[in-house]
């Protein structure tokens, strides 16, 4: 018995709804894009952090790592850093090896680093050429400032020659001619590589003054292992998260010291900061907006239907009975437009992300079941007024009249 | 057996007095008609006894129960047990199908019944007409929708506002008709009409003027008669 007052009530909520489909769709709509926006936002909201950590990625690394006193670090400890400080959080984890050399008897710096991990810490490094790379480690790239000094163009070669790890310098003799003084330079204890301009970096810093060589090849040429100075990194996390990691680096590596990039740190963290207050912000006028529209759409489905709503009162139905119908019947159109939202709102924030990041976002699953549920909230809330007016609706006033 | 009283029933809005004094008794069975010219206060007297109204003075017994003193939800509980309304306009709703509309009179008074709403309709002769949406039927259709609704909980009292008002000639003749068999089969029906035809089947017509009964006329001397003509 009780499932033939379902059904029946079944049938008059979704006759309403489906044989009065223009309404229908004029709601759903209503509702829909109230969803799709806040949906959207919302997926923005939470993806800012990690697409704007991205971006603040282009602007160099955020966290230098220096070995504690007069240590160098190893490839072990690279490693162990790596592991640390996770594969996902990192966009980039360069290692560089600073080693004096000797061109045309000057002394310049050579710098060895992994090139491809060095890119992607420093994207906006200007480069006349183009990157060098391990698989040709005597195309190196030159600082502009060094280019410059010695005349330097791309494909131009120059030699760079130096003493081997662990042997003792050789002073160039004032009572010896110069090509006496190469032959000593060329000894066992020195090391000498003909090397070519792959790149000519330009970054307006002190990187113009190095050459920036193959880790690999620095390492055989010197006649050493592996010998870190630096390690630069660049990873994706705040001013509290890069913060809380070096205190891990300190505790779990007590042979490194770890130094956050503050200027880029608390740059990232008040760009962030305002960003999301001010989605927050026009998330809530949406939000508003939103019930609004509902509330409208309800009052012209209540006044609308003033004449059906008499009609049950006058054929016995209490006010809490048609207030519920109604209610069920807003619901029901908070589940179908907060359904339909959640999946146009990903699809908005996509868009956004791509057209402002260049990046797609992570579907949140999550956000299925909390639209609906604030949607189904919001359409309950803007319909208590205009269907409390069933109460107002005097059957015997509406259904007379011509 | 009375089934309505209406004992010096008075109903005043404002300085308008709609009914003055109004003393009526309607026996269960009986078909009344109720007429008069626009503003006699014949919608003021159906929507009392309807129970959608209540007077200002006097009381009104309804199958034994003074309604005159009860409370909007109580008048609610009353009509949906004792009433069965129909109206000049309908008001079937226009996304429910002819048997679902019935079903609903059914729904809001106690278990829908799909069997006995198409009995109900098979008794206006709409059976199969029962899965059309109003705007698909005819006014006289629809208004015979309208009768089966009222019908379809067995009401103490069948009460019409104008129930042919927005028929043509023929289907004024069916909804008579129908009215005709619902009396002889013992349900007491009491309309208002303008129409002087409709009024006339009655057995009895009362004349409204300025909110009283100026006229009382027992007609079962020619009810079998007018009948006739009509048929």
């Amino acid at each position: 018995m009780a499932n033939n007052r379902r059904s029946m009530y079944l049938r008059m909520v979704s006759g309403s709804l489906i044989r009065r489909a223009s309404r229908l769709i004029t709601a759903v709509l209503a509702i829909a894009i109230g969803a799709t926006i806040l949906s959207g936002l919302v997926t923005i909201y939470y993806d800012i952090p990690e697409q704007l950590g991205r971006e603040f990625r282009s602007y160099g690394a955020n966290l230098i790592i220096l070995p504690r006193g007069d240590s160098k670090i190893t490839r072990e400890t690279l490693a162990k850093l790596e592991n640390l400080i996770g594969t996902n959080k990192l966009v980039g984890m360069a290692p560089y090896r600073y080693q004096t050399v000797k061109i045309n008897e000057q002394p310049y710096i050579i710098a060895g680093t992994d090139l491809a991990q060095a890119e992607k810490n420093s994207p906006f490094w200007y480069i006349e050429g183009s990157w060098g790379n391990s698989d040709e480690p005597e195309r190196v790239m030159t600082g502009h400032e060094i280019a410059q000094t010695l005349n330097l163009k791309l494909g131009d070669s120059f030699t760079i020659q130096g003493v081997k790890f662990g042997e003792q310098a050789q002073a160039s003799r004032q009572d010896l001619s110069a090509q006496e003084n190469q032959k000593r330079d060329s000894a066992r204890q020195n090391f000498h590589r003909k090397l070519s301009v792959k790149g000519i970096v330009s970054t307006g810093g002190a990187e113009e003054g190095f050459i920036f060589c193959d880790i690999d090849m620095l390492d055989e040429l010197i006649g050493s292992s592996f010998r870190a100075d630096v390690i630069e990194c660049s990873v994706i996390a705040d001013a509290n998260e890069l913060a809380n990691l070096s205190s891990r680096i300190e505790q779990e590596l007590p042979e490194l010291q770890p130094r956050a990039v503050r200027r880029l740190t608390q740059s990232q963290d008040i760009v962030l900061g305002k960003l999301q207050a001010l989605v927050l912000l026009v998330t809530v006028v949406v939000l508003i907006i939103t019930m609004i529209s509902v509330y409208t759409t309800m009052t012209a489905m209540v006044a609308e239907r003033r004449r059906e709503i008499a009609l049950k009162k006058a054929l016995g139905a209490e006010n809490k009975l048609v207030m519920g119908e109604l209610l069920d019947e807003g619901i029901l159109l908070g589940i179908i437009g907060g359904t339909l939202g959640v999946f146009l709102g990903f699809e908005f924030a996509l868009q956004v992300s791509l057209n402002v990041f260049g990046r797609a976002i992570n579907f949140q699953i999550a956000l299925i079941p909390i639209t609906i549920a604030v949607f189904i909230a919001i359409t309950v809330t803007a319909s208590i007024i205009p269907v409390r007016k069933v109460m107002e609706i005097h059957p015997a006033i509406v259904l007379k009249g011509e | 057996m009375k089934i309505l009283e209406l004992k010096n029933v008075s109903k005043i809005y404002g300085e308008l007095k709609a009914l003055a004094d109004i003393n009526l008794s309607v026996n269960a069975g009986d078909w009344l008609s109720i007429m008069g010219p626009s503003g006699s206060g014949k919608t003021t007297m159906i929507n009392i006894i309807g129970c959608m109204d209540t007077p200002s003075t006097g009381s009104v017994i309804l199958d034994g129960v003074d309604i005159s003193k009860e409370n909007a939800s109580s008048l609610t509980r009353i009509r949906r047990d004792k009433i069965g309304l129909i109206f000049q306009q309908f008001h079937l709703i226009s996304y429910l199908t002819a048997v679902e509309n019935v079903m609903v009179a059914q729904y809001y008074h106690s278990m829908p019944d799909e069997s006995e709403a198409m009995e109900a309709l098979e008794k206006v002769g709409l059976k199969d007409r029962a899965r059309h949406l109003p705007a698909q039927l005819s006014g006289g259709e629809q208004q015979r929708v309208c009768i089966a609704r009222a019908l379809i909980n067995s009401p103490k009292i069948l009460l019409g506002d104008e129930p042919t008002g927005n028929l043509d000639e023929e289907n004024e003749g069916i909804v008579v008709d129908l009215f005709r068999r619902l009396h002889s089969e013992g349900v007491t029906i009491i309309i208002v009409t303008h129409d002087p035809e409709v009024g006339d089947v009655a057995q009895r017509k009362i004349i409204l003027e300025h909110g009283k009964i100026i006229d009382d006329i027992d007609q079962r001397a020619t009810f079998g008669e007018a009948l006739k003509l009509r048929a």
